[in-house]
C-alpha cells in the first residue's frame, strides 16, 4: 500500500478506455490482447500489439501503471499464443503481467524472470498456503483474491502472507471461485478458462413467449421475466431456476458487486489493491467508476466518511451486493 | 502412438453427503464386490460433514486394502479458510497418498515434508507446462478438468504414456455427475431458506444432489453443498476404447445413489473387451433410471450433450 491507500486498479478493453481510465485518476489500468489468452475475449475488444506498446507510453507519461491479463488457461499441444503475449508483454514492457494457469506461471518466470508477476483472479488462491506456493514457485509479488472472501477472511490473510493482495470492488460478481466453474462449458461448449469468454452472446437467444421473455443458454432456458422488467446480462449463474418445486435465483440474484459500504473495512485489512472489473465496458462506464472509486477509496483512507454517491445506473440489473465480503452471504 | 496397456479403474471421491453409517456401509460394499483398482475416500465438498464420516474412517480402509484395492484420500475442492486447511493436513495424516484439488494443500503437504501424488480436477491441468510443473513437484497422476477438449485429452495423455519428461499419467472421469463449480455459499442451505452457518445439513437430505430444473422443466444441474454437479450423469462408455489407445492411463468413476457395483462392473467389461458397446450403454442407462447420460465434453460440445456412440 502506498502513502496514497492501496492502488486503484482499472479495466480498459480499448485504448480509448485507457485513456479514459487513466486521466479519471486510475493508479494502474489492466488490459489484455485481441486473442484468448486472456478472459475477457469479445469481438471488437482488447489490444494489439502496438496498441499496447502506445497504452504503455501514455500510461507511463502519467506515472500510471500499466498490467497485461494473459490469465486463460493454455491449449495443449498449442503453448505459442501464451508464450508469444509473455515475451510481448517483457518486450513492451509492462508493470506486470497477470496469470492463472501454473503452465504459463512456470514460462514466465523461466523465460522472464525480471516480469513482475500478479497470480489472476481465475487462480482462485483463497488461503495464504496458496499465495505462499505460487510465491515460491514462480515468484508473484501480488495476488488477486477469489470473490469468495469475507472481509475476516482477508484480514487474517495480512498477517500469513508477503504476497501483495489485491481485491475486486466493483463490476462483476461471480459467485463462485473463479477459474474452477465449467457451468458455461457445460451449457455451451465455451468457457472463461479455455476460450476467455463466460455465457457467450453467441449462445443466447431470446424468445418472445406468451408467458414473457424467455432467456436461452445454449439449449437450456436461464430466465424468463414479464415484458419491461429490468435484467442484466444473461449469466448462467444468475439465472433463474426451479428447485423444490419453486422458481428462484438460486445461486445469485442479477446484481453486480458494489464494495463502496466495506471500503473502509477492506482498506483496513490491509489490501494493496482495489479492482475494478469491467475490460468489456465503454470508456464512459469506466471513467465514471474509476473517479467514483478513487473519492471513496481516498475517503477511506483519509478516514473520512464515504459519500455512497450514485452508480446505480452503471449496475448490472440495477442492484448491486457486498458479494461475499460480508458472512451471511454464504 | 503409445503402447496400449490396460487402463485402471478408480472409484472417485462421494461427493454427496452420505452420512455415517450410509457412508461406512456403502464402502463396504465397494471393497467386497465392486471391480475397481482403486477408491478414493475423503471429504472435498465441506468439512462440516466430515465429523459423521470419520469415525469409520479406519474400518474402511480396513476392509478396502484387505480386499486388494489401492486407497487414497481427497482433499477439499477449495481451500478458503482453516477449516478447509485443517481437513487437507488431517486426510494427508494418514499416510496414504493424497488427491490435491487446490494449490494450498499441495503448499501445506509440501510444508510438512509430505508428497501429493494425484492433482484432482480442481487444479486445472490443462496443458504439458502445467503438467511438467506438477510432475516436477512429485505429482505422478492429473484428473483434468471436465471440460478439457478431447483434443487436449489425447495431446496430454499421448505424451505422458509416451514417458515424455515425466509427465503425470492422466485419468479421465468417465462416469457420474460433473463437478463444474465450487462457492463459498451454500446453495444447498440457500435452497432451504437456510445460510451456511444455520445449514441443519441440508445436503444429507438429497443423497444424489438438489436437482435444478429449468423454468421449462427441462433437467440441468445438481445442488451439492457449496458445489454445483451436472444433473446428467458423464458417461464415457463409448469413448472408453479409444481414449486408452491415445494413453489414458485409469477412468475414474463418480459415486452416484445408484448401484455402482454394477457400474464398475460394466465399466471393468468394457475394458477388457468382454461387453459391446451398445451393450454397456444399455445397462448403464438401465442402472442410471430417468437420469440423461452426457459425453458432450468428449465431443467438443457443450458438456450437456449426448452423442450415440
Amino acid at each position: 500500500m502506498s502513502a496514497t491507500g492501496p492502488e486503484l486498479v482499472c479495466p480498459a478493453g480499448t485504448p480509448a478506455a485507457l485513456r479514459a481510465a487513466v486521466d479519471a485518476g486510475a493508479d494502474a489500468v489492466y488490459v489484455g490482447f485481441r486473442d484468448e489468452t486472456n478472459a475477457r475475449n469479445f469481438p471488437g475488444l482488447n489490444f494489439s500489439r502496438a496498441e499496447l506498446a502506445d497504452a504503455r507510453a501514455y500510461a507511463q507519461a502519467r506515472g500510471t501503471k500499466l498490467y497485461l491479463a494473459i490469465n486463460t488457461f493454455a491449449r495443449a499441444g498449442d503453448l505459442r499464443p501464451w508464450r508469444q503475449a509473455l515475451d510481448d508483454a517483457a518486450r513492451i514492457g509492462v508493470d506486470a503481467a497477470i496469470l492463472s494457469d501454473l503452465g504459463v506461471l512456470a514460462m514466465a518466470a523461466e523465460r522472464h524472470p525480471d516480469l513482475r508477476l500478479h497470480l489472476s483472479v481465475q487462480a482462485s488462491a483463497a488461503h495464504p498456503e496458496a499465495l505462499a506456493y505460487y510465491r515460491r514457485s514462480f515468484g508473484i509479488r501480488r495476488a488477486v483474491l477469489p470473490r469468495v472472501l469475507t472481509v475476516d477472511d482477508i484480514r487474517a490473510m495480512g498477517s500469513q502472507t508477503d504476497v501483495e493482495y489485491e481485491v475486486l470492488v466493483f463490476g462483476g460478481l461471480c459467485p463462485m471461485a473463479e477459474g474452477r466453474c465449467f457451468l458455461s462449458s457445460y451449457a455451451t461448449g465455451r468457457s472463461p478458462n479455455t476460450v476467455g469468454v463466460c455465457s457467450p452472446a453467441a449462445d443466447v437467444r431470446y424468445l418472445e413467449r406468451a408467458d414473457g421473455l424467455v432467456t436461452q443458454l445454449g439449449a437450456f432456458t436461464i430466465n424468463r421475466v414479464a415484458d419491461g422488467q429490468a435484467a442484466g446480462y444473461p449469466t448462467l449463474c444468475k439465472g433463474r431456476f426451479k428447485v423444490r418445486g419453486e422458481e428462484a435465483y438460486i445461486f445469485e440474484e442479477p446484481s453486480s458487486l458494489n464494495a463502496a459500504s466495506v471500503m473502509r473495512q477492506l482498506v483496513a485489512a490491509g489490501v494493496s489493491a482495489l479492482k475494478i472489473e469491467g475490460r468489456q465496458r465503454g470508456r464512459a462506464y469506466v471513467a465514471q467508476a474509476v473517479a467514483h472509486m478513487r473519492a471513496l477509496r481516498d475517503a477511506a483512507v483519509r478516514g473520512e466518511p464515504l459519500e455512497a454517491g450514485d452508480l446505480a445506473g452503471l449496475e448490472e440489473g440495477a442492484r448491486s451486493s457486498t458479494g461475499a465480503y460480508r458472512k451471511d452471504w454464504q | 502412438m503409445a503402447e496400449t496397456v490396460q487402463p485402471e479403474l478408480t472409484l472417485g471421491p462421494l461427493l454427496l453427503h452420505w452420512p455415517g453409517a450410509a457412508w461406512r456401509d456403502f464402502h463396504f460394499r465397494v471393497a467386497d464386490e465392486a471391480p475397481v483398482d482403486t477408491v478414493t475416500l475423503g471429504e472435498v465438498v465441506c468439512p462440516k460433514r466430515w465429523p459423521f464420516n470419520r469415525p469409520y474412517l479406519e474400518a474402511v480402509i480396513d476392509r478396502l486394502q484387505r480386499a486388494g484395492k489401492r486407497v487414497v484420500v481427497a482433499t477439499p475442492a477449495l481451500v478458503g479458510n482453516d477449516h478447509d486447511a485443517a481437513l487437507v493436513r488431517e486426510l494427508a495424516g494418514h499416510g496414504l497418498p493424497v488427491e490435491i484439488n487446490d494449490m494450498a494443500a499441495l503448499g501445506l503437504l509440501q510444508r510438512d515434508g509430505r508428497p501429493a501424488e494425484i492433482a484432482g480436477p480442481g487444479v486445472n491441468s490443462y496443458n504439458e507446462a502445467t503438467l511438467r510443473h506438477l510432475g516436477q513437484q512429485g505429482v505422478s497422476r492429473a484428473v483434468p478438468p471436465p471440460e478439457l477438449p478431447p483434443a487436449s485429452v489425447r495431446h496430454l495423455a499421448g505424451l505422458s504414456a509416451a514417458g515424455s519428461g515425466d509427465l503425470p499419467a492422466l485419468e479421465v472421469q468417465a462416469f457420474g455427475r460433473w463437478p463444474l463449480a465450487i462457492s463459498a455459499r451454500c446453495y444447498h442451505a440457500r435452497a432451504y431458506g437456510r445460510d451456511k452457518a444455520t445449514c441443519q445439513y441440508a445436503c444429507a437430505n438429497d443423497p444424489d444432489g438438489l436437482p435444478v430444473d429449468t423454468l421449462d422443466d427441462q433437467p440441468f444441474l445438481a445442488v451439492n453443498g457449496v458445489q454445483t454437479l451436472s444433473h446428467a450423469y458423464a458417461c464415457l462408455a463409448g469413448e472408453l476404447a479409444d481414449l486408452a489407445r491415445t494413453g489414458v492411463r485409469a477412468f475414474r468413476l463418480l459415486p452416484q445413489d445408484v448401484d455402482m457395483v454394477a457400474v464398475a462392473r460394466v465399466y471393468r467389461e468394457l475394458l477388457g473387451g468382454d461387453v459391446e458397446t451398445s451393450a454397456a450403454l444399455e445397462a448403464i442407462q438401465q442402472i442410471c433410471g430417468a437420469v440423461a447420460l452426457a459425453n458432450g465434453y468428449q465431443h467438443d460440445a457443450p458438456g450437456a450433450a449426448w452423442f450415440e456412440a
